[in-house]
């Protein structure tokens, strides 16, 4: 069954808290609402569960990848001409560490950027139901469920007391 | 503590983005002045490929001219730009929300900028690629990482990939504030594309909010080691007096910090006068960055002074003959007066008056000073070791900047610039998300009898004052 999100604006933050209260009141589960905001909140503002995330994983395994790469790079082109210059050894390790040290952390960033990306489940191709009031500073408070509870739902936000109609949106 | 004013976020988009949504009517003008400067600067490299170095006023013994100075320069002000931002994220500065945007992509157009210099002073810059990408499989000659030149495209490529995605990694919001206001079907189109679909969940606020701590972590490092291994491309010479000092690397630190720091003091005022962001931009911050300023400035005396000591107290001769050249003879003698009055001489005494340091005025040309001085001391490092006679140069003579260096040199000002602008019509060039999230976290309490601006931070999780309290 397709399903569908609806969307209920509010102009305060308790007013948006009450809205999660209700939908969880009516059945709805943590992974079928969502509060859309225009400012980050203090986390637990809405009565929301607290996002899990493995960021700090990511840079770690840039960071091995990115020492890996350059310490191939550094001893592969090193050893495959091994010209001796200045006296140096052929694997002089100071340089090498300078590039290994570049390499690990370019790696890190790089997937630093990468797990932001991935951990905030972007890209989002379908916006589900969205109001260009939410960066207005309206809170948002959606719900993408089947269709035959989105009813349910529109009920709910609207007993917080949603401002104005609820928005409605496909989501696939 | 901020000068408290309270603005709801209607106010504050409708402010922060009319420079993208309106054009302001000088600002044609002068992309077209910085464009035309751009171009006569590039001009002046394709005339350069074409005649040779041999236009340039480079010649043996002084092969390290203009050019070099300038890059050293440029990577300074980059360097402080990811720098200030950085180090007030982690500390949670609340200052540090409406300059932050600037500074990072002054770091990126300063980084660019600093990229060109030693690009075009190779002379045929498209063979620079043989010397640091491991690429040429059929004739077997790879890059000698043994060589500072390699170091140097390592660390600074690293730093500006980290800088670009630094900054596009905290414009996803705003670029989702912008796809929301923008009138145009087709530029809603590009900026939902830009924005990956951001619509601010708890989840995506929390992953940016994480994304600033840790990039800035992790950048951190990578600043301090560009402009070490910048400084190791003179301190790992044994054959220059003047630039083999372990001294180098963090004297080039606190230099760049000293000149990068200016830079966004100069910026700040800048975004004051063009774009009308007193409500955002107040004499508080430069208050702040001004006390900043009198710390960094005397840092960076005290490692020039000690760099003085070093090289007089051992009374080898060349290092002598070397440092009288640099502060007595002409022409370097009157550059270096200029250099210590401007760097330091004349902006410190001026900080430490709190009316100056909050005027954006006096703040601007201060940081002037200070930039035109830290350019002229990467000249001075440079040139006079490479000038001064020594036993076994075969000639010698002294360096006169032809006019083609000079153009070239002009050209990344003007590159810089024309960057900032054409950024800042594009996207805001003050984080919204950050000043409304400061915003959120600001409110009047009383304390007794007075009534004083407070801000909120958000330390341990919420569960632990539902528990504790």
């Amino acid at each position: 069954m397709p399903k569908r999100s609806v969307l209920g604006l509010y102009t305060d933050e308790d007013a948006a808290a009450d809205a999660l209260d209700n939908l969880r009141d009516v059945g709805f589960g943590d992974g079928e609402y969502d509060v859309l905001t225009g400012t980050p909140y203090p986390e637990g503002t809405f009565g929301e569960a607290e996002p899990k995330h493995n960021l700090y994983r990511w840079p770690l395994i840039g960071a091995i990848c990115g020492f890996t790469i350059a310490l191939l790079i550094t001893v592969g082109t090193q050893t495959a001409y091994p010209l001796i210059t200045g006296g140096k050894p052929i694997l002089s390790i100071p340089p090498m560490a300078i590039i290994m040290y570049e390499g690990s952390m370019l790696g890190a960033i790089i997937f630093t950027v990468i797990g932001i990306i991935f951990e905030s489940r972007l890209p989002r191709i379908f916006m589900g139901a969205y109001s260009e009031k939410i960066t207005e500073g309206h809170i948002g408070v959606t719900v993408t469920t089947t269709e035959d509870k989105t009813s349910l739902a529109e009920e709910a936000l609207e007993k917080a007391g949603a401002e104005g109609d609820i928005v409605r949106g496909w989501k696939e | 503590m901020q000068e408290h004013v309270q603005l709801d976020q209607k106010q504050i988009n409708h402010d922060l983005l009319r420079s993208v949504l309106t054009v302001p009517k000088w600002w044609l003008p002068a992309v077209l002045f910085l464009g035309m400067v751009v171009l006569t600067g590039l001009g002046s490299f394709a005339f350069m490929v074409y005649h040779g170095l041999g236009v340039t006023g480079l010649n043996r013994p002084v092969m390290w001219g203009f050019f070099i100075a300038n890059f050293v320069f440029w990577i300074g002000i980059s360097h402080a730009g990811i720098m200030i931002s950085a180090i007030l994220r982690l500390t949670q500065a609340e200052w540090r929300r409406p300059i932050t945007r600037a500074a990072e992509v002054m770091t990126v157009f300063s980084l660019i900028a600093a990229l060109h210099t030693p690009l075009f002073h190779v002379g045929r810059p498209w063979r620079v690629l043989y010397w640091i990408l491991p690429y040429d499989f059929d004739r077997n000659i790879w890059p000698n990482i043994r060589s500072p030149f390699v170091w140097d495209p390592s660390a600074v490529g690293t730093y500006l990939i980290a800088s670009t995605l630094f900054v596009f990694v905290c414009l996803l919001p705003d670029i989702a504030i912008l796809r929301d206001r923008a009138k145009n079907v087709l530029v809603k189109k590009i900026y939902s594309f830009m924005c990956l679909g951001f619509r601010g969940t708890p989840r995506q606020w929390k992953l940016q909010i994480l994304a600033g701590i840790l990039l800035s972590a992790l950048v951190l490092p990578v600043f301090v080691s560009v402009h070490s291994i910048v400084s190791w491309d003179f301190a790992v010479l044994i054959g220059v007096e003047g630039w083999h000092s372990t001294i180098f690397a963090p004297y080039f630190i606190i230099g760049a910090i000293h000149s990068g720091v200016s830079a966004v003091a100069m910026l700040m005022a800048l975004a004051v006068w063009l774009y009308g962001l007193q409500n955002y931009i107040k004499p508080d911050h430069f208050d702040a960055i001004g006390r900043l300023l009198i710390i960094v400035a005397t840092t960076w005396f005290f490692f020039f002074f000690l760099e003085w000591v070093y090289a007089l107290y051992t009374l080898d001769s060349p290092e002598i003959a070397l440092r009288e050249l640099q502060a007595f003879q002409w022409p370097y003698g009157p550059l270096f007066a200029l250099f210590v009055i401007l760097s330091f001489v004349i902006p410190v005494p001026i900080w430490m008056i709190k009316r100056f340091r909050r005027s954006p005025m006096i703040m601007f040309w201060t940081t002037v000073m200070v930039n035109i001085g830290m350019w002229l001391e990467r000249f001075l490092i440079i040139v006079p070791g490479l000038v001064r006679r020594t036993h076994m140069t075969f000639d010698w003579g002294t360096y006169h900047p032809s006019i083609i260096e000079i153009l070239i040199v002009v050209e990344t000002f003007a590159f810089v610039a024309l960057g900032m602008l054409l950024f800042a019509k594009v996207f805001p060039l003050l984080p919204l998300f950050d000043i409304k999230e400061g915003m959120v976290f600001r409110h009047l309490i009383k304390v007794g009898r007075r009534t004083v601006p407070a801000s909120i931070r958000e330390g341990l999780p919420h569960h632990y004052y539902k528990e504790k309290h």
